[in-house]
């Protein structure tokens, strides 16, 4: 039906671009309505949700703000909130540095740089769960391999994920590992747009590598490296695969984050409504932390 | 001889930047080769001697391993294809119009975590029945591979100069085979750029399988992540398994390097 409307619009339209622009429309509405289905849909049911007492196989009933209400005075959310901010303040940080390290490397010319640039991005197109195993495996106190590589250089064994203590910055490893990939590849191709004259110049004035970096690179790399890190951010909230298969949220609840808490909720108590809460409130955390590092880079844009 | 010794170092340093990558898949790779003995070995054996295969044929010979592969199959390329069938034409459209707004929704879906989604959708697959069949995993699926098709998509109609088609047109074709016959074969390597992303991603999701997944229905990571909580098995099983399940990803990385590279550099720089 649409190819017919379109053509009989068309056959009498100026071919000027303008005139076509209300006919891309039919373009877009197939996916409009998959997106509706599968986006927006749940959205707005997640909102209806939120505002009803829902147990799975029980009844429901309106209650108003009250689960949002629960949620504001439920201590284990507060702690979930905590631990999924270290975790992301820590998921954050070592994959920013390691992959603009990396970006630098990779950006110059050497033998086989195809090759150990796959070999670089391998782990973040390996299936999560696949890799999650295999740390699982390596993790093991008494006979995994991490604990042997630390007492055959000397250093005390840990317990990594069996102990409250070192839980999370043991996920975070495999968080580090997992995404640094995606930073270098976003700063790689920032160095790929950079202009040549500043370095031309700076060579003429004999700069040394450090003062080029630190005064050209960096300061024409810094729109990349916010969005890497807002990417970045909102990924390392979101982490879920990785610590629901190695820790489910433990030992205790050492490692529940924001999202092992809602799938708790949802998915082992049913307790739908409250889940909804959950999701929205969490929604909420990213965008604002989203819009707090957007709102950085228009200020630091501002002040150079 | 100060620039071989630079030489030196920046290999070195190389060599460290993509060992941990090697390390754990070689690593992977070992386990899934040694009989139980070596693996509990310690300190560790690292390089099998001799290689066995036991582990491999356990991992067929227990439960439905090849059902679930082709589970996994299944859902992923039909989440692709109707990715495709969807996203290619939307993101032509959005370029066209510029519909940044449009655009915007496709951030939100970005942002947004998967088991959001993952809640309202359960309780409608439950309702209309479908729950334990492929289906309710396919169409979650779209959540993923929709957006990435469409953005990438997107950045590609843009860059594409609108005056070939407008020429098209002029001749007297239809706004439909400006696009049919002249943008689409121009957007193959976007396409395939969408299609090699989409389907890895597809691949790899694991949270909406493990939520609404039957008995039958389950995807290789579900099934992976089952031998592990409900089987407590050996290593070398586990590895081997593990192994088998990432190793069509890995290998299309290493094939197809250079347009996943240009794909994810793009997307991940728009994402912003």
């Amino acid at each position: 039906m649409s190819i017919a409307l379109s053509g009989v619009a068309a056959a009498g339209a100026n071919p000027r671009r303008r005139n076509y622009a209300r006919h891309y429309w039919w373009f877009v509405a197939p996916c409009g309505v998959v997106v509706f289905a599968t986006i927006l849909f749940p959205w707005v049911f997640t909102l209806f949700m939120s505002v009803h007492d829902w147990k799975l196989g029980g009844g429901r009933s309106f209650i108003g703000l009250a689960n949002y209400q629960r949620l504001f005075t439920d201590e284990r959310f507060g702690w979930a909130v905590l631990r999924t901010l270290y975790y992301t303040a820590l998921a954050v940080v070592f994959p920013m540095l390691l992959g603009t390290a990396a970006a630098l490397a990779f950006n110059r010319k050497f033998p086989l740089r195809g090759l150990a640039r796959a070999i670089f991005i391998l782990p973040m197109m390996a299936t999560p769960v696949a890799v999650a195993l295999v740390w699982t495996m390596m993790f093991h106190p008494q006979l995994g391999v991490l604990n042997w590589l630390l007492t055959s250089m000397g250093l005390p064994p840990s317990l990594w994920v069996y102990d409250a203590n070192t839980v999370i910055p043991t996920l975070v490893l495999v968080e580090v590992w997992h995404w640094t990939p995606l930073v270098m590849l976003i700063v790689l191709g920032g160095l790929a747009s950079l202009p040549v004259d500043p370095y031309e110049a700076a060579k003429i004035d004999g700069a040394t590598p450090l003062q080029v970096l630190r005064h050209i690179t960096l300061p024409l790399l810094a729109p990349f490296l916010i969005v890497a890190l807002i990417i970045r951010t909102i990924d390392a909230l979101k982490a879920f695969d990785t610590i629901y298969v190695i820790t489910q949220g433990g030992p205790g609840t050492s490692s529940e984050t924001i999202n092992i808490f809602l799938y708790l909720n949802a998915f082992a108590y049913y307790n739908m409504g409250y889940a909804s809460a959950v999701v929205v409130v969490f929604f909420l955390i990213i965008v604002a932390l989203a819009m707090l590092l957007l709102w950085a880079r228009q200020h630091f844009k501002d002040a150079a | 001889m100060r620039r071989w010794l630079g030489r030196i170092g920046f290999g070195a340093s190389v060599l460290v930047l993509i060992s941990p990558a090697l390390m754990v898949f070689l690593w992977m790779l070992s386990l899934s080769l040694k009989n139980e003995l070596d693996n509990t070995d310690f300190p560790p054996i690292f390089i099998p001697n001799p290689p066995v295969w036991t582990n491999f044929i356990a991992v067929f010979e227990r439960n439905d391993f090849l059902g679930q592969a082709w589970n996994s199959v299944v859902v992923s390329f039909s989440a692709t294809g109707l990715a495709v069938l969807f996203g290619v034409p939307a993101g032509y459209g959005i370029a066209r119009m510029r519909a940044t707004r449009a655009a915007v929704l496709i951030l939100i879906a970005r942002i947004t975590p998967g088991l959001s989604y993952l809640i309202p959708l359960f309780l409608l697959f439950q309702w209309i029945g479908l729950t334990g069949t492929l289906a309710p995993i396919v169409i979650t699926h779209l959540v993923i591979t929709v957006p990435i098709v469409v953005w990438i998509m997107m950045g590609f109609f843009e860059g594409l100069p609108p005056e070939l088609e407008e020429a098209a047109m002029v001749d007297g074709a239809t706004i439909w085979q400006a696009f049919w016959h002249v943008a689409v074969p121009l957007s193959r390597p976007g396409v395939t750029v969408a299609v090699i992303l989409s389907f890895i991603f597809s691949w790899n999701n694991f949270i909406f399988a493990m939520v609404l997944a039957g008995r039958n229905s389950r995807t290789l990571p579900v099934a992976v992540n089952n031998m592990l909580t409900f089987e407590q098995i050996s290593w070398g099983p586990l590895a081997a398994a593990a192994l088998l399940v990432t190793l069509p990803v890995l290998l299309l990385t290493l094939l197809a390097q250079k347009q996943i590279i240009a794909g994810l550099t793009t997307g991940g720089v728009k994402g912003g």
